[in-house]
């Protein structure tokens, strides 16, 4: 379970964030997070409380989107849907493909009270 | 940073990205990696490889599947041509860098206590360890594990992933982000095959393409001696070719400071 270490790295940035702009509080917290990142958003959301006690985003709402998986084919220049461990290509099948969408693991915004 | 996906927003210039709503708060658009800290470390522990050329190869895979077997075997084959160093993860014990460390190389152990990866910080504590300047190649071992590490960059230049034939031929299906990263996938203990019926390599093959994962597949036994001019090849590649772009980058360019600090207790 790696995600509570993921959660501390995204509150340094938060509070680092939170700190530029004199906040003194943070209300909202916006992920995307993909399929293919190796994250769970679930996780996540568990690890949450856990790691921003005592922060100044100790209340604030996490708020997750998740990304579907896109693939987009070399041979045949399609883009389709794809799941997490088939990522060939959804209209001639072949695996020569490039994920456009799915393994992204950012932070989107916060909502900072000021 | 590439200026399509917004990750060129940083906390610097965050701020212009910024507006205020109806009730007075800020609403901050950010659009940066969730390890934008573990990040900025790796590309500083890449640095760090690039600057003395050397080159840093990161061995991910299931805990038992060979990783310092197969460095054993690497070692007693390559250390004359190449001067060699390991850092090892593990949970606990120093037991890996131990047995690096009788074949004459030098291993700086990182036990990460409860932590299931390694990450660029761990690594560039270790790299002060480690006389950069006269080596070739430095092998991070990473924790035994088929899903943490997959999420953590640590600066090396290239990702190995290996698979036992004893772990069953659908782990790259089963634990796609990990073998999805991989520069190349080792199936390791292909000595065993012959007593194994249900270990398909071609299968597990399918298994890696099917990620769209281009990498090149080997099958070794570091044990036995199998396969394993073909890993030499390879290595050999990597490190002639990373030669020659450094070679390249250094032409009148002053040798850096070198950044030491404090030993942190561990030797």
């Amino acid at each position: 379970m790696h995600e509570l270490a993921v959660c501390q790295g995204m509150l340094d940035q938060v509070t680092r964030i939170a700190a530029e702009h004199h906040a003194t509080g943070v209300n909202r917290i916006l992920l995307r997070i993909g399929a293919l990142s190796g994250v769970e958003p679930e996780l996540l959301h568990q690890a949450f409380p856990l790691a921003s006690a005592g922060t100044v985003a100790a209340d604030a709402e996490l708020a997750i989107e998740t990304a579907a998986i896109r693939v987009r084919c070399d041979t045949c220049g399609e883009e389709t849907e794809a799941l997490p461990n088939r990522l060939i290509c959804g209209s001639c099948g072949d695996w020569h493909t490039r994920v456009v969408s799915g393994d992204e693991m950012m932070l989107m915004s916060v909502d900072l009270t000021t | 940073m590439c200026d399509t996906c917004g990750c060129n927003i940083t906390p610097g210039n965050a701020h212009i990205a910024a507006r205020k709503n109806a009730h007075g708060d800020s609403a901050v658009e950010v659009l940066q990696g969730l390890l934008s800290e573990n990040d900025r470390i790796a590309a500083h522990n890449r640095a760090h490889f690039d600057q003395h050329g050397v080159l840093a190869v990161n061995l991910m895979s299931s805990p038992g599947a060979g990783k310092t077997a197969l460095l054993e075997a690497t070692i007693d084959a390559l250390k004359d041509e190449f001067s060699i160093a390991v850092i090892e993860g593990d949970l606990e014990t120093e037991n890996d860098a131990a047995r690096v460390r009788a074949k004459g190389v030098p291993a700086i152990q990182i036990t990460t206590g409860s932590a299931c990866h390694l990450d660029a910080h761990m690594v560039h504590d270790a790299l002060h360890h480690l006389p950069l300047a006269g080596l070739d190649i430095v092998f991070i071992e990473n924790v035994g594990n088929l899903v943490c590490p997959a999420s953590f960059e640590l600066g090396s230049h290239r990702d190995i992933t290996l698979l036992s034939v004893t772990e069953g031929d659908d782990k790259p299906a089963k634990y796609p982000v990990i073998f999805r990263a991989a520069d190349l996938v080792l199936l390791t203990k292909t000595d065993l095959l012959a007593v194994l019926d249900d270990f398909d390599p071609q299968r597990a093959e399918q298994c890696v393409r099917a990620l769209a994962n281009p990498a090149p597949i080997l099958r070794i036994s570091a044990r036995r001696g199998l396969g394993m001019e073909e890993w030499f090849k390879w290595l050999r590649g990597e490190v002639g070719q990373l030669k020659a772009q450094s070679s390249k980058f250094r032409v009148h360019q002053p040798e850096p400071a070198p950044v030491f600090r404090a030993p942190a207790g561990r030797p």
